[in-house]
């Protein structure tokens, strides 16, 4: 009965977070629902395995694609807490399988969090030509009483696509500390975004790094943050390029919009094979004039003109 | 509609508007013809209220503008179509033509039409740096004719752009003539002025001449092309 309670009720704040309810219901998609410790929900689908383990504060996860599978519909993920008080530790290992592909889109919600703790510490295997694509998307609510610290290790082979999106841009952040490492062999893909938009005094670091080991492997670490009142942030983005013919970009942007904000970009490039090559672009500022007189100019006042900008940016 | 009185404007303490006048009326193109550094774009900026004058008035419609913001000159129906257009991270075409109307979809798609653009191809594209510099044009000027403007101001929409790119813009300026908007065209080259009505040249931050499209543009060959004014005070009209 708790189990009902807690799995309805997680639902209900999943719908109102813009989630997918009719996902999470059917048959056809896979899906796996956890709130604090307990798996609520799970659902495979022809191609994927999942295993789950509860522990003391959270949850063991074994998740599988098999060789070959294609999976039609995304993979929905639902990691929340409800109380104001928690703490969730999601250990997460992956394995897509060769030729394998998939979706998964997971949803972290703490709409009511005063002071919870999110982990996610995840060991991530993509096969030789599998495509793997991860958008994580957070709902936290105004108390800024949420830390999350997602940290993954993630190994691509050959030909492997790995694309990931981390969006954090409702509610308040709270203290974030998001690491994620790719090692790409050759001619695998290896791409890492980051959307984050802090306010109050929230306390972002943000650290994406791509290993370029393979012949032909490409890789983009990519950031963009919208910074107001208080809020500080620093962003690593690094970019090793190992090998013949890699190529890397980092790719920074934070907008400044108050008073109190501090922010760093830290971009790391490094080539140690003369036929690799690795760029880099960070800006760092307030929202540009020129948008801003653009978008005045059809019709719209400082604070709506602000309203589009920061809302591309972070799309 | 629009008249320009006494405009003066100082940066670094050299005069870049140095007494300006200037009349465009309801339903027209009028050219605003000048070399490369005469003050055009200033004078652009200021009649969408991006900076103040020193010293003149701004008229729109018989009401004093002079001290408006950018946003309320917007809201009576002046807007501007940059020289170099901003780029839009994240805002799709589709999206950016309905910044001032709520347009439903068979609107956005004709504006975009009258410009030579696809809107299969373009609607749902973003207004960002995978646009090319005519491509992006075409968008300013789509944008531009979707506020169904009083006055439309356009900062050189020629320059830098491609052959083919070039009658389409042509033809959407003429469209939003059509359609009632006054426009003020400026530009530093002939071609393309003869679809203005009237025509004034600019040297040194002043109109030295006004007149009929044709003849403007041969006095100006005759009188500005070899002339080295800018900066100075500007040669006298004819």
């Amino acid at each position: 009965m708790i189990v009902v309670n807690e799995y309805e009720a997680l639902l209900e704040a999943y719908g109102k977070a813009g989630g997918s309810l009719d996902a999470l219901r059917s048959k056809e998609v896979g899906n796996l629902v956890i709130h604090k410790n307990r798996v609520l929900s799970a659902n495979e689908v022809k191609g994927i395995k999942v295993e789950t383990e509860e522990t003391e504060t959270g949850v063991n996860i074994y998740f599988l694609v098999e060789e070959g599978a294609k999976i039609k519909y995304p993979v929905h993920l639902c990691f929340g807490v409800l109380p104001k008080e928690g703490l969730q530790e999601i250990t997460l290992k992956v394995e897509a399988q060769a030729d394998s592909e998939v979706t998964v889109i997971a949803h972290c919600i703490f709409p009511n969090a005063i002071n919870v703790i999110h982990k996610m510490d995840a060991d991530i295997k993509i096969g030789n030509n599998a495509k793997f694509c991860y958008q994580e998307t957070h709902y936290h609510g105004e108390s800024g009483g949420v830390k999350v610290i997602p940290k993954a290790k993630i190994r691509v082979g050959k030909k492997g696509i790995w694309q990931s999106t981390f969006t954090l841009i409702e509610g308040c952040v709270g203290m974030l500390d998001y690491d994620f490492e790719i090692f790409g062999e050759e001619k695998s893909i290896n791409e890492l975004l980051v959307k984050v938009f802090g306010k109050k005094e929230d306390d972002i670091k943000i650290v994406e790094k791509i290993h370029l080991d393979g012949r032909e492997a490409r890789g983009l670490a990519k950031s963009r943050l919208v910074l107001n009142d208080n809020a500080k942030a620093v962003v690593m983005g690094e970019t090793y390029g190992n090998a013949p013919f890699a190529r890397g970009h980092v790719d920074c942007i934070e907008i400044v919009n108050g008073e109190g904000v501090i922010a760093r970009a830290i971009p790391v490039v490094y080539v140690s094979d003369k036929q690799a090559k690795v760029t880099h672009e960070a800006a760092i500022g307030s929202i540009d004039k020129k948008q801003m007189q653009t978008l005045m100019a059809r019709g719209l006042n400082e604070e709506e003109a602000v309203d589009v900008i920061v809302k591309g940016i972070l799309r | 509609m629009l008249e320009v009185k006494g405009l003066k404007l100082r940066l670094n303490g050299k005069p870049v508007i140095n007494g300006l006048n200037l009349e465009v009326k309801k339903g027209r193109i009028h050219g605003l013809l000048g070399v490369n550094g005469t003050g055009k774009t200033t004078l652009a900026n200021l009649l969408m209220g991006i900076g103040y004058p020193d010293e003149g008035s701004i008229i729109f419609e018989g009401r004093d503008i002079t001290k408006c913001t950018i946003s309320e000159r917007a809201r009576m129906g002046i807007t501007l179509a940059w020289q170099e257009p901003a780029r839009f991270e994240g805002l799709s075409i589709k999206e950016y033509l309905k910044l001032s109307r709520n347009l439903d979809s068979n609107e956005s798609e004709s504006y975009l039409w009258m410009v030579g653009l696809s809107p299969a191809e373009y609607l749902n594209r973003a207004v960002d740096v995978s646009l090319s510099g005519g491509e992006r044009k075409r968008v300013e000027l789509a944008s531009v004719l979707a506020m169904k403007p009083k006055l439309a101001i356009l900062d050189e929409p020629d320059s830098g752009i491609d052959v083919i790119s070039l009658p389409h813009i042509m033809n959407g300026i003429v469209e939003m003539s059509k359609q009632g908007s006054a426009v003020l065209l400026i530009t530093h080259s002939e071609t393309g002025i003869e679809i203005a009505n009237r025509v004034s040249v600019m040297c040194a931050g002043k109109i030295i001449n006004t007149g009929a499209p044709e003849e403007m543009c041969q006095w100006f060959k005759d009188n500005c092309r070899t002339c080295d004014h800018i900066g100075e005070p500007a040669h006298e009209g004819a």
